[in-house]
């Protein structure tokens, strides 16, 4: 078989052997640790009978080997089971919140992309100078800020003291009515109903969680493009490129950032991962109506199903763009998938 | 043919005289370097600074942490309350003050104990390699399929909410980070020629791996270590937040600003701002420590 066919078999294969080991840890952490859910699930003041009558309704009195088999049949089915707190299952209850995480993580991406891409860049063209020290302490600041905090400071200052703000309380005012559901982000739909009001509105509820999440996330891109532009500069190519006159804007713009490019794509995973983490932090501060908020109101119920299916989604999401990304990867540049 | 070359006593002692001599210059040279790393220098002060604060603790303020006081209830900070006083009219300094040992705490033992199980296993792995290897590699890629605080969250979740547990979720969350730097360096220092010195002249396996090779597979993980370290409080301080983990009334970062998070709309901003900043700044310390350590130790390599 030639290199890259065997290349992408061998990435998908491992894809897989990684998410049935995903399904095996997700079910091992809520079924195998000492606490027993169908106590949790009757709280505290609940008698041995409703326990057992709950056991035997949640499948908790069947052997652990049989447990995984049913709840790895269902999983193959595409079903997260039913949430103990709603009835409802679990799926549904995840596609229908998805589209307000989606949002909200997809304008803080992009946010963070901007903000990283420039001050990566500056630091590196200006490196060793006070813009580079400045560039990289705040970097490390954005590393170490704590996510909640931070969101309560904006709260604070954009909402209570400047008042340009609207009061932290989901993603519209409660007067007006959601846009017609074509995408489920409301900035879009809002459009394309025509619909100014809606649109500025959620704009407004938006950008302030938006950019909390995007100052912690630019962090580590920062960091990674200044690198990436750092090893492109000192390259033979752009000395050659400066030596034959090429205009320096030109040739950091054009030659420089396009290579320093492909490493930074690598780290998209891990931005991604900060973006989900921190979308659970965010969603709860802003009372953002995500799955983020959703896996919350689910752990401190112990609604273990619910769990389950978030951190499923989340790391089957994380895969699959890790998956993506390499196979990219290995298209750019011939050398990964010859290794 | 040999002519043995056996020294006289003061030449031995001429030598160590001479090595001392040498140690010093070595010393202060180590003291002048990290000088050129300002801000590795500043994140040393800070973390000795909390070190201190976490000591001394109760001696730097005349208040108890958990005593309310209904005449003093959200009073701003003045010169009596510096932090000002949350709902209860508890000091919020003196609870800041206190959480702090708690909060090093966990952070030194998810650090140190994620390092060490760690980095001990993608040692042995590295060195011995095989199916073993392959099987615990497999299993670490599964880990790292879940962010770290996702996966920290559920495993805090399942096993209750105390701060034993918490250190227990966010230490496993880390640990493959270990194994994976410490297995990568151990690849790398078993092809080295004092790997097969060592064995060639009888060393067993075991030996040759944990005395000769481990501690020279573990810069990595050193660094890796401060920085956990640091992600290890926002962490800790995140899942308080979320009211998992560590709760009220204990003083703990997360949990202080967490408490006053509720007042967010009201404005007594004090009461959850201090906390954080002690968060923060902690975190801030720990990732300029680690990534001096990195820079320092990138440039000794060059």
């Amino acid at each position: 078989m030639s290199p890259l066919p065997r290349f992408i078999l061998r990435r998908l294969l491992l894809t897989v052997v990684t998410l049935v080991g995903v399904a095996v840890i997700v079910f091992m952490i809520t079924h195998m640790l000492p606490n027993n859910p169908a106590a949790l699930r009757a709280g505290p003041l609940a008698n041995a009978e409703l326990i057992a009558q709950y056991e035997r309704d949640m499948g908790l009195d069947k052997p652990i080997l049989v447990q995984f088999a049913d709840y790895a049949g269902l999983l193959l089915k595409g079903d997260l089971g039913e949430s103990w707190r709603t009835g409802e299952p679990v799926r549904e209850e995840l596609a229908v919140r998805l589209p307000a995480t989606f949002e909200l993580a997809l304008t803080a991406f992009i946010i963070a992309l901007l903000l990283g891409l420039t001050l990566g860049i500056l630091a590196a063209v200006y490196a060793g100078t006070w813009v580079d020290q400045a560039v990289r302490i705040f970097a490390t600041l954005g590393a170490s800020l704590a996510l909640f905090w931070l969101a309560l400071v904006g709260i604070h200052a954009f909402y209570f003291l400047l008042k340009v703000a609207p009061a932290p309380i989901g993603r519209l005012t409660i007067s007006l009515s959601e846009p017609a559901n074509v995408t489920g982000l409301f900035l879009i739909d809002s459009l394309l109903a025509g619909d100014w009001a809606t649109f500025l509105d959620s704009l407004d509820h938006l950008w302030l969680p938006a950019s909390t999440l995007a100052f912690i996330v630019s962090a580590p891109i920062i960091k990674m493009v200044r690198a990436a532009m750092l090893d492109a500069l000192n390259s033979d190519y752009i000395r050659t490129a400066l030596a034959i006159g090429v205009p320096a804007r030109q040739a950091v713009v054009e030659d420089a950032l396009r290579n320093a490019m492909i490493p930074v794509l690598t780290m998209l995973g891990i931005v991604f991962g900060y973006l989900m983490a921190g979308n659970v932090i965010v969603e709860r501060v802003f009372a953002w109506p995500g799955i983020g908020n959703y896996a919350w109101n689910a752990l401190v119920t112990n609604d273990f199903n619910s769990v389950q299916g978030f951190v499923l989604l989340i790391a089957v999401v994380y895969v699959s763009l890790n998956l993506l990304i390499d196979l990219a990867y290995g298209l750019i540049d011939p050398r990964i998938r010859l290794a | 043919m040999f002519k043995l070359n056996i020294a006289r006593p003061e030449e031995l002692q001429d030598y160590s005289r001479r090595q001392s001599a040498v140690n010093s210059r070595f010393r202060s040279r180590g003291l002048r370097q990290a000088l050129r790393y300002p801000l590795f220098v500043l994140g040393v002060l800070i973390i000795a600074v909390y070190l201190l604060v976490a000591i001394l603790g109760p001696q730097l303020t005349p208040y108890n942490p958990t005593e309310t006081n209904p005449q003093s209830v959200f009073k701003p900070p003045s010169a009596e309350f510096r932090f000002g006083t949350d709902n209860f009219g508890r000091d919020v300094f003196t609870r800041v003050v206190h959480a702090t040992r708690l909060d090093l705490m966990i952070a030194l033992l998810v650090a140190t104990s994620s390092f060490l199980i760690g980095s001990l296993i993608g040692g042995l792995v590295g060195f011995y390699g095989g199916w073993v290897d392959s099987v615990v590699m497999r299993i670490v890629d599964v880990m790292f399929a879940f962010p770290a605080f996702i996966l920290a969250m559920a495993i805090t979740s399942a096993l209750g909410d105390t701060v034993q547990n918490v250190i227990v979720a966010i230490a496993a969350a880390y640990t493959p980070y270990f194994i994976r730097l410490t297995r990568g360096e151990m690849l790398k220092v078993r092809t080295q020629q004092y790997a097969d010195a060592a064995i060639s002249v009888g060393n067993p396996g075991w030996r040759v791996m944990l005395v000769h090779l481990l501690p020279n597979a573990l810069t990595p993980s050193l660094v890796q270590m401060t920085l956990v370290a640091g992600w290890a409080i926002l962490d800790a301080a995140g899942l308080a937040f979320l009211g998992l983990g560590i709760t009220p009334p204990t003083a703990e970062w997360g949990v202080l600003v967490s408490e006053g998070a509720q007042r967010i709309i009201t404005g007594e901003y004090w009461v959850w701002l201090f906390p954080g900043i002690a968060i923060v700044l902690a975190a801030f310390a720990f990732n300029l420590v680690g990534d001096g350590l990195r820079d320092i130790n990138t440039r000794e390599e060059q």
